[in-house]
């Protein structure tokens, strides 16, 4: 599980591609340049033997057991919750519950804290550039309930318009907004949002799905009461991610998903939850990916987040360069201009190339971009597109990387030129 | 493994270029469908006239890629001018070909079975009427129904793209919804 640190140097690419297996496949005869590591990131060795080694030596389930193996294994379960929770500046492992990705740990603050704390009278306040993880949960709530959902909108330069806030935040619960938008890379104030939900009286869920895997993460410093992330977009397995939340505020809230594990006692006429985190655990939790996110925390522990940062910040000010050298005005950048202010992700338009197209004629070459709406379709609908292309990056990804994506965009003059 | 150019033929590329039809029609008296391709947010809206049995006029709006725009607008000119049961004949014929085992019968089928199998579930939804013909080529089918594919053959690379049989067959969906609607009227 151990990965030799480089303790925040620059970060050495080509030996971490070489902890990538997948990497080293061929697509279409070509070189696998993968550059949609928004959607999914790749896994390094470490992490996969972290769980093969878990599967072949210590797998049992957790909490039950008191035989060796049993022990063992919830130790490992525990130990990655600790880890986690290190990882984004909690202050103990028990603030720290497992999900199956983002997109639970959003829907567990919309129906325990929501449903708990959210009427007819009350008002909450989310973004025009949320995913739909981070959007939809709350629309339902607005349907069953009737709470107001007033939106933050976009502005044309890519960032957010907060002239409205203090007024939008007066009388709201909760400010429900992403610190990095997976479409255009925008890293909206978080910070200076929660200091003034927070004098408004709100709380702060924070969607972390596109920010904990690049940018050093501290919950106390980004001003959370709930943080959301997703194992898989971290060079972690799929199906494990997580929330944070303050030990008071988890408390607080009535249980989420019911059953086993989450309960202390249960008898005919009723149960008693159990203590926080488990008492959100319902069920046989997925311990194996969390053994793996484990790993892969090491990981990116062991090349500091610091480091991956200023990597990845170097890359999309040199992929943002290098495009528009070549393409000019062919071809358009969304989102903010600045890659100090965005996070390592670049959606693109070139000429009137459809993203389909232009993905389809990139994987020709063996390079991976997603196209589509990504799931933020009121962010679709602001930009007036209904797909953009998109390069995200991650550390894995070289400056050749880029030229690769940089030279296979024009080839789609010979189709569409 | 297909390379480009089994999917972007002349043909469609000129049709993408030069879309046929493109425009609105005042609804009603037309009756207007949308469809949307929830994976993509590629956006199809038929526009349909229709006097008793004949279809007199198609428009269509929207927005999307080279295939389902392409093949929105052959639809269009595929249909026009034809009557209703020519049109459920053409998607029918549509459909075949677009589904796994009308590629087998062509002789086509060249791609790893999973691919295949991806493809079959979206090609069989199309006109919503899982019919029992799905053994039949396209070209079996439009011979069977009496209609001419005609240009529309052109998509026939699409099966091969199977992430991209959806973009092919959306406006056809949308089609198909306009005609229920149209027979609801009638
Ligand atoms: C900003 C953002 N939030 C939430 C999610 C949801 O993550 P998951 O699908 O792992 O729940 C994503 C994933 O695309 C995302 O980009």
């Amino acid at each position: 599980m151990e990965v030799t640190g480089q303790g925040g140097a620059p970060l050495d690419v080509a030996r971490i591609k070489k902890d990538f297996p997948i990497l080293d496949r061929r697509v279409h005869g070509k070189r696998l340049v993968y550059l949609d590591s928004a959607a999914s990131s790749q896994k390094p060795l470490s992490v996969l033997e972290a769980m093969t080694r878990y599967y072949e030596t210590t797998h049992a389930n957790v909490h039950r057991g008191v035989y060796q193996i049993a022990q063992e294994a919830t130790e490992l379960y525990e130990q990655a919750r600790a880890k986690m929770a290190a990882f984004i500046g909690a202050s103990g492992p028990d603030e720290v519950v497992f999900t199956k990705n983002a997109t639970e740990a959003v829907n567990l603050v919309a129906y325990s804290w929501g449903r708990a704390n959210l009427g007819p009278d009350d008002a909450l306040v989310t973004t025009e550039i949320e995913h739909h993880a981070n959007f939809v949960p709350w629309l339902q709530l607005r349907q069953e309930r009737g709470t107001d959902v007033r939106v933050l909108r976009l502005q044309p330069d890519g960032f957010l318009d907060l002239s409205h806030a203090e007024e939008l935040l007066q009388g709201a619960k909760l400010l429900a907004v992403t610190a990095a938008s997976n479409v255009l890379g925008t890293l909206p104030p978080v910070r200076r949002l929660a200091d003034i939900a927070h004098a408004a009286g709100a709380l702060v869920l924070v969607d972390g799905a596109q920010y904990v895997p690049h940018l050093p993460t501290d919950v106390g410093e980004l001003g959370a009461d709930f943080l959301a992330f997703t194992g898989h977009k971290m060079l972690g397995p799929t199906g494990i991610g997580g929330l944070w939340a303050r030990r008071e505020l988890l408390e607080s809230m009535p249980p989420f998903l019911t059953g086993g594990e989450m309960i202390r006692d249960v008898r005919l006429d009723g149960f008693l939850a159990n203590d926080v985190p488990w008492k959100f655990e319902a069920g046989t939790p997925p311990i194996a990916e969390a053994v793996g996110l484990a790993a892969a925390v090491d990981y990116l522990s062991a090349l500091g987040m610091p480091a991956v940062r200023a990597h990845e910040e170097a890359l999309t000010s040199y992929a943002m360069s290098a495009l528009h050298e070549r393409y000019g005005e062919h071809l358009v950048i969304h989102g903010p201009l600045p890659a100090h202010r965005r996070a390592g992700i670049v959606s693109f338009a070139y000429k009137d190339v459809h993203a389909h197209d232009m993905s389809q004629v990139l994987d020709q070459a063996g390079i991976c971009v997603r196209a589509g709406h990504h799931c933020a379709k009121p962010l679709m609908r602001c930009l007036g597109v209904g797909a953009t292309a998109r390069a995200s990056f991650s550390v894995y990804n070289d400056e050749a990387d880029v030229d690769a994506l940089v030279d296979a965009i024009g080839q789609a003059d010979t189709l569409f030129g | 493994m297909p390379g480009l150019e089994d999917l972007y033929r002349e043909i469609i590329l000129d049709h993408y270029r030069n879309p046929r039809n493109r425009g609105e029609l005042e609804s009603p008296p037309a009756v207007r469908a949308e469809g949307f391709n929830p994976l993509c947010g590629d956006e199809i809206v038929v526009y349909l006239a229709v006097d008793g049995e004949q279809i007199t006029d198609v428009k269509i709006a929207g927005q999307g890629c080279s295939i389902s725009q392409s093949s929105a607008s052959m639809m269009s000119a595929a249909v026009k001018g034809k009557t209703v049961a020519q049109a459920r004949s053409t998607i029918k014929a549509f459909r075949a070909m677009m589904s796994l085992h009308g590629r087998a019968l062509d002789g086509a089928g060249d791609g790893p079975a999973g691919d295949g199998l991806i493809g079959a579930g979206d090609g069989q939804g199309v006109g919503g009427d899982q019919g029992t013909d799905d053994e039949r080529s396209g070209a079996e089918v439009a011979a069977a129904e009496g209609v001419v594919l005609g240009d529309l053959e052109a998509l026939q690379g699409v099966v091969k793209f199977p992430v991209r049989i959806k973009c092919a067959t959306l406006s056809w969906h949308t089609l198909a919804q306009a005609l229920d609607e149209a027979a609801t009227r009638a």
